[in-house]
């Protein structure tokens, strides 16, 4: 839990730095991000190759397994239809948000060219809060939801900023799943957000 | 996004290359990229205005869907995970 406050406390300072403009503009610009991505996905691969048996243990993991996206997009959608009438929101606008599955920066782009500024700022903030709640809560999951809790918890971040904390939470043999899971969702996205504006 | 997998594959080809070498601080610099990413993701939040200004009246929204989405993505984990242990034994 101390790491996870720590988590926390870097993105709430990130927060007010940027509110109170404490930065330059150009800090934020996604390309820092991203290269600052690169080389932490190139280290956390670094960790995985060190460990040639981690492919080999991913192995006698069940087939089945292969449904997680699956069972990640029903869930999701169920979760979002039992929470539907708190909100003045249609249905597809709300699974609209839904189906950002986390990648916040895509979906809250679409959701706004089709849906307007409204919707597209809940989808930002939810898929960003999807992926702090998976950075907190992922050892809670992993005791009352099993080691591919995280991972559906991640939806389509698996693959990128979640990766690292399933990785260390699920252990490095569920690696393999966390990046088939994310590679999947991340295709995914697009088209099952322009699916739920275009109604 | 996909250019984001040649760097793991690198890194993992990179680090089966160096496999029999110990490389003790891999995992405190993981930690400090994730500790750099999250404080750029809340600048990028705190920058955008548009959000800032509606922070209060859709955060609780988002926050409610979030949850509810988390929730039950995790209890179709869940369910998949205890299919799969039943299958084994």
């Amino acid at each position: 839990m101390k790491g996870s406050l720590i988590i926390l406390s870097f993105f709430a300072t990130g927060l007010l730095l940027g509110v109170f403009r404490c930065v330059p503009l150009s800090w934020a610009s996604t390309d820092v991000s991203f290269f600052v991505l690169c080389g932490l996905m190139f280290f956390v691969g670094f960790s995985i190759g060190h460990q040639p048996d981690t492919v080999k243990q991913f192995r006698r993991i069940h087939s089945r397994v292969l449904f997680l996206p699956l069972t990640t997009i029903i869930g999701t959608y169920a979760g979002v239809l039992a929470v539907s009438f708190l909100f003045k929101h249609s249905v597809s606008d709300l699974l609209a948000v839904g189906s950002g599955l986390g990648y916040y920066s895509l979906s809250s782009i679409l959701i706004t060219q089709y849906k307007g500024i409204e919707l597209g700022t809940i989808a930002l903030l939810s898929n960003i809060m999807r992926e702090i709640i998976t950075l907190l809560l992922a050892p809670w999951m992993l005791k009352y939801f099993g080691k591919l809790s995280p991972i559906a918890a991640g939806g389509a971040t698996t693959m990128d900023t979640t990766f690292p904390i399933i990785v260390r939470t699920s252990g490095k043999e569920f690696s393999i799943v966390s990046i088939y899971h994310g590679f999947i969702m991340d295709f995914t996205v697009p088209f099952l957000v322009t699916l739920f504006c275009s109604f | 996004m996909y250019s984001v997998l040649l760097f793991i594959i690198a890194g993992i080809i990179s680090g089966y290359f160096f496999r029999k070498r110990k490389v003790r601080f891999i995992n405190a610099l993981i930690l400090t990229l994730i500790w750099v990413l999250l404080f750029l993701l809340g600048l990028e939040v705190g920058m955008n205005d548009n959000v800032v200004r509606k922070f209060a009246s859709l955060g609780l929204e988002a926050a409610v869907i979030a949850v509810a989405a988390t929730l039950g993505s995790v209890i179709g984990a869940k369910l998949l995970w205890g299919s799969l242990k039943n299958n084994k034994q």
